[in-house]
């Protein structure tokens, strides 16, 4: 999924929010010497960029060992800094791989409310067509108004059928249509939308699990990939979400969206010291082509602007 | 993760008062312990950097350093401050007062529940204000907004503008007032597309709107679980189009919601509406007392008092609170308890909203402790005889049998509410033990049994 201007997209979404982090860091070097105060001043630009308390104590508790009281350039203390957070991210920099052998790939994609999970399905869905590869959509967002219909909306601009019902519709029973058909027609990929729901109501989140068991008569399988879709504007929140997503439905992977905008992203390191999930992809906008792999190095460059 | 502020000051103070008098340092590191539980609850940086350096004075007083509570002390200078940061007690009402057509335009990122809070508005102000409202959606970026508008506004009850293909957000926005005028509506809610602060064509975008409809309230929607960027959002669309109110979104999740103390002190904007839930009533006046202890980890006491007054009746909470102190806590009192339980609503809901009990819950939550449950052991007891309910000790193999059959469960199920009633009973044993002072002072978790609790 690799191109050209990812980076530099990246980087110009990330510009504006590391105006505070870096000027931060900028005061902090004026002193030349890392002592303590510069320490916590290095902390609290880590923490403004959503690290969270804990793993911003971390990073700068390995960078009081290896820099404390040393005479340090500005370039040292970014450069050092990112390698710290990219020896983190990189383990779980990981792309979305799928099985050319399974006709279908089932992919069930979940998250709370409002993440961007149905705009995720189309940026994948066109980018494995344009692949050669034959999607297939399954509107299991039966709840919200026009959830359908945005999906639908997806699958003519990717050129993919998509398997939608009434609304109200059991979502576990399109599912099981959806693949189905998705067998028969020996499609690659069959993609799951499903509503959005806070991971602290139990019944809805029991509903998802619902879902699963019912394709697994089908396909002991599946599902073969649960992604679970991040807004980069969550705050530490999206700990006790990514907690409770794996621990009910088995989350396999991390899609971030809306890294383009001010939000940094930053409780994506926390996330990987927490649970070390595979970070599949970033959303940077909202064209289809916005959808990139996670670059654990570039990420945490970005971050902190080497 | 943090808990429970209350605890963790309690525990400082105690490891200083070791040490004799409390001093500056001691209350310092008492300011640690909230500027930490402020960033986790995403209350951004430099709010709880001002916030701190506002409370600190207070926090140093001689109220506070010669208090035998000097905990507690800090926790009410904390909240009172919190309360007032985000707008002092009681809730403030949307304005309206401009002549009608009056336009409200709702801004804010992608994914922060613009159009559901829109339509929530219309219902609220059609059913509560009688108002006529027109709801119209400017929304031409994102596939199949506006028909997402139409639908709400259709389970709502609420008149929406006709959705014309290809017409600019400007259009639109005309198109709704002059409707509006000519059709003699009191209120025109105008949904925008979301974009991102940084974004600067849509911000001029909805800029003109503004010029071309100027909005009596321009709310921003904002996610209660939105992180440090809270601030960057706030700012940026305080500076772009002028705030005049803030509405916080999916308020019945489990985030902490700091980014209310963010919006507001960024903005100067009172919070307005907060959501609540899925369903299209599931919108709300913001009460500052309430998400002030909320951000502190301390639970929505306030709330949880409101339901129980609602729920519970005095004079049987009276008559229970004797009996307790008496250690006289039956089977009878116990089915009473569990309709009171069943009638407020889940039990790890109210559990939330208790100091301390935010771990409790979870287990809770985990052991399926639903209504289900509470009815089916509500069952159980009432096919007991009065004398068993008085006296559960005489209940043996044969009377439980009996009772099993009664209320169509298994022995297993009637023992393990005979179990389970044991277990509560030497709760409450431990609560009289502890009197309430050390109820306050330990919280919940001194109520808990060393091992954990099975429900099952």
């Amino acid at each position: 999924m690799a191109s050209s201007g990812f980076f530099s997209r990246l980087k110009e979404g990330l510009a504006r929010s590391k105006q505070k982090l870096t000027s931060g860091i900028a005061g902090v070097l004026t002193r030349r010497k890392l002592d303590e105060k510069a320490l916590e001043e290095l902390e609290e630009a880590l923490i403004a960029a959503d690290l969270g308390p804990a793993a911003a104590a971390k990073i700068i508790a390995d960078f009081r060992k290896t820099r404390f009281n040393k005479d340090v350039s500005e370039e040292e203390v970014r450069a050092q800094l990112a390698e710290d957070i990219a020896a983190i991210l990189a383990p779980v920099a990981r792309p979305l791989e799928l099985d050319p052998a399974r006709k279908p790939n089932v992919i069930l994609v979940v998250g709370v409310n409002g993440t961007g999970k149905t705009t995720t399905i189309g940026k994948l869905a066109l980018f494995w067509k344009e692949q050669g590869l034959s999607p297939i959509l399954v509107a299991g967002d039966t709840f919200r108004a026009a959830a359908v219909e945005q999906l639908q909306i997806w699958g003519e601009r990717v050129g993919a059928p998509v398997i939608a019902g009434p609304p109200g519709a059991d979502p576990a029973g399109l599912a099981f249509d959806a693949l189905s058909k998705a067998k028969a027609e020996g499609r690659d990929v069959l993609l799951i939308d499903t509503a959005g729901r806070l991971h602290n109501k139990r019944a809805l989140m029991e509903e998802l699990q619902k879902i699963i068991r019912v394709l697994r008569k089908q396909d002991a399988t599946a599902p073969h990939s649960v992604l679970l879709v991040l807004d980069a504007t969550t705050g530490q929140n999206a700990i006790e979400q990514v907690r409770v997503f794996k621990e009910m439905v088995d989350v396999t992977g991390i899609v971030v969206t809306k890294l383009d905008g001010s939000a940094r992203g930053g409780v994506v390191v926390a996330l990987a010291e927490g649970f070390g999930l595979p970070l599949h992809a970033v959303g940077v906008g909202e064209k289809a082509e916005d959808l990139r792999p996670f670059d654990a190095l570039e990420f945490a460059r970005g971050l902190v602007e080497v | 993760m943090f808990e429970n502020l209350s605890g963790k000051l309690a525990g400082v103070f105690e490891r200083l008062r070791g040490r004799g008098t409390l001093n500056e340092t001691d209350v310092a590191e008492a300011l640690r312990e909230v500027r930490l539980a402020l960033l986790e609850a995403d209350v951004a940086l430099p709010v709880v950097k001002d916030f701190i350096a506002a409370v600190r004075e207070q926090a140093m007083s001689a109220q506070v350093m010669e208090s035998v509570t000097p905990g507690q002390q800090v926790i009410k200078i904390v909240h009172d401050a919190l309360i007032a940061q985000l707008g002092g007690a009681g809730a403030v009402p949307l304005n309206l007062n401009a002549p009608a057509p009056v336009p409200v335009l709702m801004v804010g990122l992608q994914g922060s529940g613009k159009t559901t809070t829109a339509g929530k508005l219309g219902l609220r102000l059609a059913s509560r204000e009688r108002k006529r409202v027109l709801l119209a959606s400017l929304d031409t970026q994102r596939p199949a907004a506006q028909l997402q508008l139409e639908q709400l506004a259709k389970q709502a009850g609420v008149p929406s503008l006709p959705i014309v293909a290809g017409e600019t957000p400007i259009a639109i926005a005309n198109r709704a007032i002059s409707t509006a005028r000519r059709e003699g509506f009191d209120v025109v809610i105008l949904d925008t597309a979301g974009r991102l602060s940084i974004n600067q064509e849509l911000m001029d975008e909805v800029r003109a709107v503004r010029d071309a409809t100027h909005p009596a309230e321009t709310l921003l929607v904002v996610d209660a679980m939105t992180g440090q960027d809270a601030v960057n959002t706030a700012r940026a669309f305080n500076e772009a189009v002028g705030i005049s109110g803030i509405v916080m979104t999916r308020m019945d999740g489990d985030a902490r919601g700091g980014a209310a103390l963010s919006m507001r002190a960024v903005t100067g904007a009172p919070i307005k509406l907060v959501g609540v839930g899925e369903k299209l009533d599931a919108l709300e006046e913001f009460h500052p007392e309430r998400v002030a202890g909320r951000i502190l980890g301390m639970g929505d006491v306030v709330g949880l008092v409101e339901r129980a007054q609602e729920t519970i009746e005095r004079e049987e909470a009276e008559q229970l609170a004797a009996k307790l102190a008496k250690g006289r806590f039956d089977l009878e009192d116990y089915a009473k308890q569990l309709r009171q339980i069943t009638r407020m609503g889940s039990l790890s809901s109210i559990l939330g909203m208790l100091p301390g009990a935010g771990k409790l819950a979870a287990q809770l939550d985990e052991s399926k402790l639903d209504g289900k449950l509470l009815r089916r052991q509500e069952a159980i007891i009432l096919s007991m005889t009065p004398e068993e309910r008085r006296r559960p000790e005489i209940i043996k193999a044969s009377r439980k049998r009996r009772i099993a059959a009664g209320s169509g469960v298994t022995v297993a199920d009637v023992n393990r509410l005979l179990k389970q009633f044991d277990d509560l009973s030497t709760m409450m044993k431990r609560v009289n033990k502890l009197g309430q002072k050390g109820l306050m002072r330990h919280g919940l978790a001194a109520l808990l049994p060393g091992r954990r609790q099975s429900w099952h």
